[in-house]
């Protein structure tokens, strides 16, 4: 008898979990419906966003999205790697503490706060030191130069990446650091009796070993990246225009949601702010079944059954 | 109550001066090695020699010093801040304990083999070809050659030439043991310390390993730290006796169990006491 009442009561709230994400999927798509029957797929590839003729299209927010997530990995991997490391191979057992500790603390700060630094903080300073720098040294190179040509205004899509970056890393940090914690201490004895640097030791037996948990970790933090809405809202400059320049400002999903959403007049233009909703779930989606399927082929790699 | 003074008297006994052999053609010679666990005095100076190429085992009772005394042969100790050996071990007349000792280039000459088989987290020929990586830089088909050899050695190519590509880790526990040692010949090293090795395994692997350690005293000089006096018995040459972080007696193996100086030994190897 309690035991039916368990297993029912479990599996109520696993149904329940479903459908929530099944119920949301259905809201979004009903209230995306209008957009989508008007722009249909193209609404994806168009860069136009103009309420006055009621001509919208995702690309611009699509485009900052994953850019700014991309440039937040592209830091905070390293260093949250260099953290975990940091801690748990490295420094004295003293400073572990204060350390992690700090680390989790920087996840404790709420996001709105993380946006008035980057606003009144971060990006002047940025603006006036580091971008000047960074456009005299990289704008003339080839390929990746464009990237860095543009006015130094302190705000924009690669002040936003940075600000993202400082918010995800606790994330990745603290997860890298409970795994790399797992490792039996013989495993790396092993390792480091055969001669290997503790480089070789964490670079080939430890992050193989990890590797579940650190590629989990990763895509916590891209999650959270790629929703983040007010600290981005603050820095990105919010300007509906694609540019090649990661000095210019731009928009994201979710700063364009939590900026437009009060002031969306017409049916058309409510639908496409829904229609964007629905795309960013769909992101976050891909994104989390390409995780998987990457654990699965690494998998298969090493010869172990997936 | 009498126990605890029997231990009491045993301990004091064994402060006495050991029963210490000489042996022929030493490859490794400690002389008065300490060694603290931050302030715990852990061993207290130790000196015997290893013989080269031949079985020497350590035993005694749990806590006694024997793989405190093993980790000092390739400085494994030294992954922990706050551990530290003093005094002097001679490898073919170098002193390995010098700070100016390469601690990569010693675990290249003194391999180690674990209590638990560690097999890392790749395939079978990546886990032999780790370590030669390391120091070594052979073509595919030297490297196959080998894996193949390291794998021979260790009386496991047979059961695993057929999925060298599989992951170590779906091995059983043996095979998993016999693929560690097989790693660890790999590099060529001199000397090989077993701490252990098949105290996680079953009887049959047991034999296996044992038989193994017969054929590879031939090519190396094997330390081994053992639980079990009979294994000590059937596979050494030399044993030496710890007790209390003191060395009690050394001496060829069927001296020590036929005819052991000292009654701590006596006791211990007829099961009086540990």
């Amino acid at each position: 008898m309690q035991d039916a009442l368990f297993r029912h009561g479990t599996r109520l709230a696993a149904v329940a979990v479903g459908s929530v994400v099944l119920a949301i999927l259905v809201a979004l798509t009903v209230g995306a419906w209008p957009a989508i029957e008007r722009f249909g797929v193209g609404f994806l590839g168009s860069a136009s966003w103009n309420p006055v003729t009621e001509e919208f299209g995702a690309l611009v927010p699509i485009y900052g999205t994953l850019v700014t997530s991309a440039i937040a990995l592209l830091i905070a991997v390293p260093v949250s790697f260099g953290v975990a490391l940091f801690i748990t191979e490295l420094a004295p057992g003293w400073l572990k503490r204060p350390v992690g500790t700090a680390i989790e603390l920087l996840a404790a700060i709420p996001s709105i706060i993380y946006g008035m630094w980057g606003l009144f903080v971060f990006a002047p300073l940025f603006g006036e030191h580091v971008q000047p720098w960074l456009t005299e040294r990289l704008a003339g190179l080839p390929g990746v130069g464009v990237l860095f040509d543009g006015p130094p205004m302190g705000i924009g899509v690669l002040t936003a990446g940075i600000i993202l970056a400082v918010m995800v890393i606790p994330f990745i940090a603290s997860v890298m650091r409970d795994v790399f914690e797992v490792v039996p201490a013989q495993l790396k004895e092993s390792a480091y009796g055969l001669g290997a640097t503790t480089w070789e030791v964490v670079w080939k037996v430890v992050l193989p070993y990890t590797r579940v948990g650190v590629i989990g970790g990763i895509m916590l933090g891209l999650g959270r990246a790629l929703g983040e809405t007010m600290a981005v809202t603050f820095v990105i400059g919010n300007a509906h225009e694609l540019s090649a320049s990661l000095f210019m400002p731009g928009n994201t999903i979710s700063s364009i949601l939590a900026n437009e959403f009060t002031e969306a007049v017409g049916e058309i233009y409510l639908a496409s702010l829904i229609y964007l909703g629905l795309i960013l779930f769909g992101i976050t989606f891909v994104v989390l079944a390409a995780a998987k399927l990457l654990l699965i082929r690494l998998g298969a790699r090493e010869g172990r059954r997936a | 109550m009498d126990e605890a003074r029997e231990q009491i008297e045993a301990g004091a006994r064994a402060e006495a001066a050991p029963a210490v052999a000489e042996v022929p053609n030493p490859k490794i010679v400690v002389r008065n090695l300490s060694f603290h666990y931050g302030r715990f005095q852990a061993l207290h100076d130790i000196s015997l020699s290893i013989p080269e190429r031949q079985v020497t085992a350590f035993i005694g009772p749990s806590g006694c010093g024997k793989s405190t005394l093993l980790r000092c042969f390739n400085r494994i100790y030294e992954l922990y801040p706050d551990q530290r050996a003093s005094g002097e071990i001679l490898l073919d007349g170098e002193n390995i304990l010098d700070r100016r000792q390469d601690l990569n280039l010693l675990r290249a000459r003194v391999g180690m083999v674990f209590q638990k088989p560690t097999p890392f987290p790749m395939s079978i020929y990546d886990n032999i070809a780790f370590g030669v990586r390391l120091y070594e830089r052979l073509s595919r088909a030297q490297m196959s050659e080998r894996v193949e050899w390291a794998l021979r050695k260790a009386a496991l190519w047979d059961e695993v030439k057929d999925k060298l590509r599989q992951s170590g880790q779906q091995l059983s526990g043996g095979q998993q043991q016999r693929l560690c040692i097989a790693r660890a010949i790999a590099v060529r090293p001199e000397v090989l310390l077993l701490d252990e090795p098949a105290s996680a395994l079953d009887p049959i692997s047991t034999l296996r390993i044992e038989e193994l350690i017969h054929e590879l005293k031939s090519d190396y000089t094997i330390v081994i730290v053992t639980h079990n006096m009979q294994q000590a018995a059937r596979v050494s040459d030399y044993t030496a006796f710890l007790y209390m972080g003191r060395l009690v007696e050394y001496s060829d193996t069927s001296t020590i169990f036929t005819n052991p100086r000292r009654r701590e030994t006596e006791d211990y190897i007829t099961g009086r006491y540990g």
